[in-house]
């Protein structure tokens, strides 16, 4: 299912750069926000909750997914180089599926990770452990939508801002019904699953959460190898 | 021996019409597709590598259509217009990882023989970032023979290339081709391709202009029509004298000195320097006045 090559290639053009500062930031932020407060305010209970929850699902956790999604094809589509790899042939399946869990694990490893150090620099383990478990669900979500939308069109980073600023951000927090397609609360509902009473607020149920992440990610990743199979190269009269 | 059939093809953008009903056979053997720009022939090659659609008509390789068929990559490669690679890894770890794609019992003997073929040895080691113009073509052509395929397509592989370059590229397509492999490239420069190629194809307009070997076509070439325009010594002397040669089809006297219309570019272009050394005229200067590339190619297409 997974191609060695392709995985090492794609790790490699993401992680040799400069751009995996990038990847930590927000993180680096959530990370140091937390510990701010728990030094300043070891005894006020609701910031984790907020901190971690709002901020880290709906700031942190998409942002990091989105920039890391979007370029580990998307980066290749633009500049050509993804030629190299659509002209052998590895079925379009495993190319797709390769570069997906490149970038969750990637994600999981750049705004999972943080989630759960946090969550126990807060000082509260049940609550990083939900955290954790949400933010691994959610980059799951979210990265076969951002790999998805890259194979769609060149605009993905814009497209995919649009709908975590958009949709996630000002929609789901003013009409309640946005949230059942919002994939932040999926992650809130995970955590709020395993660490209940922390007020995460999530949006679905733990149940509808599941279905619908599940039927979001095949859905998404299986378009993406559809249009992967029928990749074009423009001519010169294009 | 693997061959290219197409039959009736044709593609579109829209309502541009790219590629207009070409249908040509392409067997072993270094065949050019030769045309101005926006005549159609990186839309044919992607026709070809299976990465566009044909809109109508019937395209194989190796029996079997490239379109939307992963498996095609057994038999073939592809070397795009440009220079895109994974420049971040050395040229050994490219053309490794293409081996490694391609699932090749020996990854790296595959690399060092694909390597060698195009002459990196060398340099193989450092960072494809660091490479010139002309060895990131050659390296990008060692990953695309990396699976010892029987047909291999290049775009443009010359642009850009310095003369240097551009000699060791000809050499290698010409070896390449004499192992019994299909190779096609594109080129707008009848001298780049009528140096390589055995067959040309010649593409005008989205047509199918002319096909053959290539010293039909060049012979089609040179006796073509052709507007010179002359300076000589005495130039109404050399006008009497050039209207009695059959390759003149007419002459006039203008102030900047004479219009000769040549029915035949190969004939003339010889018989003008005998005459004016036979009749005593000093020629200043002799000019094609139209030697454009498309109005060759529109020759090529009238005929």
């Amino acid at each position: 299912m997974l191609n060695p090559a392709i995985a090492s290639i794609t790790l490699r053009a993401a992680l040799g750069r400069r751009r995996a500062l990038l990847y930590a930031i927000p993180s680096l932020i959530l990370v140091g926000v937390s510990a701010i407060l728990r030094l300043t305010s070891p005894s006020d209970p609701s910031w984790p909750a907020y901190i971690l929850g709002t901020f880290g699902f709906s700031v942190v956790l998409p942002l990091t997914a989105l920039i890391i999604g979007t370029s580990v094809l998307g980066a290749e589509v633009d500049d050509g180089s993804v030629i190299h790899v659509l002209a052998t042939p590895v079925p379009r399946r495993v190319i797709v599926t390769t570069k997906f869990v490149v970038a969750a694990v990637a994600t999981m490893v750049f705004a999972a990770v943080p989630e759960l150090l946090a969550g126990l620099i807060a000082g509260q383990t049940r609550l990083a452990l939900g955290l954790f478990a949400g933010a691994l669900a959610a980059a799951v979500v979210y990265n076969a939508l951002f790999v998805s939308l890259s194979t769609a069109t060149s605009r993905a980073l814009v497209a995919g801002l649009t709908y975590v600023v958009l949709w996630e951000g000002v929609l789901a927090n003013v009409v309640g019904g946005a949230r059942i397609l919002s994939v932040s609360h999926y992650g809130l509902a995970v955590a709020g699953a395993i660490a209940p009473g922390h007020a995460l607020r999530p949006g679905v149920g733990l149940v509808a959460a599941c279905v619908l992440g599940a039927v979001i990610t095949a859905g998404t990743l299986a378009a993406a190898v559809r249009r992967l199979g029928s990749f074009t190269l423009r001519g010169e009269t294009a | 021996m693997t061959a290219i059939d197409l039959h009736g093809v044709s593609h579109w953008y829209g309502n541009v019409v790219a590629v207009n009903d070409v249908t040509m056979t392409i067997g072993p053997g270094v065949t050019g597709l030769l045309g101005p720009n926006g005549a159609g022939k990186s839309t044919l090659l992607h026709l070809m590598a299976g990465f566009l659609e044909p809109s109508r008509g019937e395209l194989t390789v190796g029996g079997a259509p490239a379109w939307r068929r992963p498996d095609v990559y057994t038999v073939l490669g592809l070397v795009t217009e440009g220079e895109s690679a994974y420049t971040f890894l050395t040229g050994a770890e490219f053309v490794r990882a293409s081996a490694r794609l391609h699932r090749l019992p020996d990854p790296a003997a595959a690399a060092r023989r694909a390597i060698g073929l195009v002459d990196l040895v060398g340099p193989m080691d450092r960072r494809i970032s660091t490479y010139s113009k002309g060895m990131r073509q050659r390296i990008r052509v060692a990953a695309a023979l990396v699976h010892d395929p029987g047909v291999l397509l290049l775009d443009e592989p010359f642009n850009g290339m310095d003369p240097r370059q551009r000699l060791h590229m000809m050499d290698l397509l010409r070896r390449l081709g004499t192992g019994g492999r299909t190779i096609v490239f594109s080129s707008h420069i009848l001298e780049e391709v009528a140096e390589v190629a055995g067959t040309i194809q010649v593409m005008v307009a989205g047509r199918l202009a002319a096909s053959g070997d290539f010293r039909a076509i060049r012979r089609l070439m040179t006796s073509r029509p052709h507007v010179f325009v002359v300076r000589s010594g005495d130039d109404r002397r050399l006008a009497t004298a050039l209207i009695g040669r059959p390759a003149v089809r007419g002459v006039e006297l203008t102030p900047d000195g004479l219009q000769v219309q040549a029915s035949d570019y190969g004939a003339f272009s010889l018989d003008i320097t005998r005459l004016a050394r036979d009749e005593g005229i000093r020629l200043r200067e002799l000019l094609p006045a139209d030697e454009s590339l498309e109005s060759v190619f529109a020759y090529l297409v009238a005929s």
